[in-house]
């Protein structure tokens, strides 16, 4: 099919040629996920128009900082990544994974089978886009594919938007994911600005995203949209300060595991693992059986996190028992050993782990202190002493 | 011809001690389960239910409240005797509950205050958990505990198998149903990264901080959280306060609280 669709056509929409988004999508039975402000911050729910997204809401973020504030303006996208990703709506928080029931003797299983309609990812930025890849190949890369990911990712849709306001937390030019994106999605939005309001540059990436632009309105995008996009992504790129290593922090780390500076994030590491939580590339879950008292027995699977203690628990205790042992375990995974495992890196640059770590600690911070301090190692190891 | 042997349901026990009766009432707002429960044991103590009690051995006690008196020490020593597993539930029973403030003050001048007649009152100078006397096979934390948390540890001492009662922190529950964090998003103080999991987040859902009713998680970095509570504007005796509420007596929140209840000195 996709030879016959036509997809270097572009278009400039309004607002109401994202709405018109919208209803197709809704039409052709999506549900339509999409940001929205709640409780402070932006999150993702279900929306049906625009008048469900931020409008003229902008947020400011630092190290254990997130704020909102709203001014006047009309834009729907001017503001960065908030706590949550789409990894939430691929990789549940929590679900069954079966359950037994049982009848006199017989015992039966039961697997509960997807039931929600597929999902529409509205607004997802370029760094959650490249996140998406990067669980791809962790739940659905290998021999034997995550049935509830894959169920899940295969049948959505994504509306990317790309990133012109990104957080002073964002270092996705550093990962080498943003804040623009030419593949990996159906259908891409640049918010522009006009003297009538924002316009949107859409562009198609793939075979269904052809088929729903059809159906939203607009003109033809012309070589002067283009230039407004182009200027909106240097302007982005401009603003983001923040620099991690990303070419020498895999051998960095993998050469510092006695270094000095895990002990000095341990002592202010909260080991609370909102990092990981709020990571859209972190993984781990805990599988867990209980029983009820009338005698069904189920399983469940819940996010982990690498912070917890009974994450390493074998039967003499926990292998990861200290802060600076737990917090080493994450960050050289995200960042050295999830090469070796996963052929990339496991972090994107979305920025989320430094925003939402109650304390401010700051990966990029972390890194650049091993690196200045390369081959350290902390006295009592120095001097042929035991690490713990 | 011999009648068919009966194979009694195991017997459960429910113990009061220093509290308010909230955790033990937990067991009755099973509405849904309650009848599952009571086709699943024999309950043979559990004086909020009914005046009738059996003698024991018992199979499972569940313990509520603190030790406070030199009675307390010796009725728990029995019930321990009696029990074959004993259960603790609830902040008093755990860590001493609220009445451990008494700990970090005079017993003799609060009841010299409180009491017409002081002399009358026999107590000790400390509120203690119930572990500090006698051995405990599992504890189940929260001021009140969460009722499914707590059928979760009857299901488990019935079947046999360790109980999926979490050891992590509060945040986990609030990413996991969607709750924005009211710290890092709105300043507003909260003892969720230091506190053990089984709410559901409650507070936070609510656009409250965490007070800590479930006490100190299995990794407790209370001083970091403090410095933290600090720098987005609590005062030093708003911090104290805070470690100094229902779990005041757990070893990690109550050293916080003493490095903060002064405004000179700790960190």
């Amino acid at each position: 099919m996709l030879s016959h669709m036509d997809l270097s056509a572009s278009l400039i929409v309004d607002r109401a040629g994202l709405d018109g988004l919208l209803g197709a999508l809704a039409a052709r039975g999506y549900r339509t996920i999409g940001p929205v402000v709640r409780d402070g911050a932006v999150v993702q729910r279900q929306v049906s128009s625009t008048g469900d997204l931020p409008q003229g809401w902008h947020d400011e973020q630092a190290p254990g900082h997130y704020r909102l504030h709203h001014d006047d303006d009309s834009s729907l996208f001017a503001w960065a990544v908030g706590p949550e990703s789409p990894k939430s709506e691929f990789y549940p928080a929590r679900s069954l994974v079966w359950r037994t029931s049982s009848t006199g003797d017989v015992v039966t299983l039961e697997q509960p089978q997807q039931e929600s309609a597929p999902a529409a990812l509205i607004g997802s930025r370029p760094c959650e886009l490249a996140a998406m890849r990067v669980l791809d190949r962790v739940f659905a890369g290998g021999e034997i594919p995550d049935p509830c990911y894959r169920d899940r990712r295969e049948g959505s849709f994504v509306v990317v938007a790309e990133c012109g306001t990104p957080a002073a937390t964002c270092f996705c030019t550093s990962m080498g994911t943003g804040p623009g994106v030419e593949d990996g999605y159906d259908l891409a939005l640049t918010e522009l600005t006009s003297p009538d309001g924002p316009r949107y540059l859409v562009r198609v990436g793939s075979a269904r995203g052809a088929e729903v632009i059809a159906e939203m309105g607009g003109s033809p995008a012309q070589p002067a949209d283009f230039a407004s996009r182009d200027a909106v992504l240097e302007n982005a790129a401009r603003r983001i300060e923040r620099k991690l290593d990303a070419g020498n922090v895999r051998q960095l780390l993998a050469s510092n595991l006695e270094h000095p500076r895990w002990d000095d994030v341990a002592s202010r590491c909260l080991a609370c693992g909102n990092c990981t939580l709020v990571c859209p590339t972190c993984f781990c879950g805990a599988v867990s059986d209980t029983t009820t008292v009338d005698g069904a027995v189920e399983r469940h699977r819940r996010w982990d996190t690498c912070f917890d203690l009974a994450h390493s628990l074998v039967h003499t205790g926990p292998v990861r028992a200290t802060t600076w042992s737990r917090y080493r375990q994450w960050l050289t995974h995200k960042l050295s050993t999830w090469h070796d495992q996963f052929g990339t890196s496991g972090c994107v640059g979305c920025g989320r782990c430094i925003a939402w770590c109650p304390v401010g600690i700051d990966i990029t911070v972390e890194v650049a202190a091993i690196a200045a301090s390369d081959g350290a190692v902390p006295v009592h190891i120095e001097s042929g002493g035991d690490r713990s | 011809m011999s009648l068919p042997t009966v194979v009694s349901r195991p017997t459960l026990a429910v113990w009061k001690f220093a509290s308010c009766d909230g955790c033990q009432l937990s067991l009755l707002d099973c509405e849904d389960e309650l009848l599952a429960v009571v086709g699943a044991v024999q309950i043979a103590h559990f004086t909020e239910l009914s005046r009738a009690v059996q003698e024991g051995p018992f199979d499972v006690s569940l313990v509520e409240g603190s030790i406070t008196t030199a009675d307390d020490i010796e009725r728990i020593r029995a019930i321990r005797q009696a029990s074959s597993l004993l259960v603790t539930i609830g902040a008093c029973a755990t860590s001493g509950g609220i009445q451990a403030l008494r700990n970090y003050a005079d017993v003799g001048e609060y009841t010299a205050t409180v009491y017409a007649h002081p002399e009358y009152i026999s107590t000790l100078a400390k509120s203690t958990p119930i572990s500090e006397h006698v051995p405990v096979d599992f504890e189940l934390r929260g001021c009140p505990i969460d009722r499914h948390q707590l059928l979760e540890v009857i299901t488990a001492c019935l079947t046999g198998r360790r109980p999926v009662i979490p050891g992590h922190s509060v945040c986990q529950e609030c990413k996991g149903r969607g709750t924005v964090c009211v710290l890092v998003a709105h300043g507003t103080p909260c003892l969720g990264p230091v506190t053990r999991a089984g709410c559901g987040a409650l507070c936070p859902a609510v656009d409250r901080g965490c007070y800590g009713c479930f006490g100190p998680a299995d990794t407790a970095n209370t001083s970091s959280l403090a410095r933290q509570l600090i720098t987005v504007g609590t005062s030093r005796a708003d911090v104290s306060r805070l470690f100094r509420t229902f779990n005041a007596g757990s070893p990690a929140f109550r050293e916080e609280s003493l490095t903060y209840d002064s405004p000179e000195t700790g960190r």
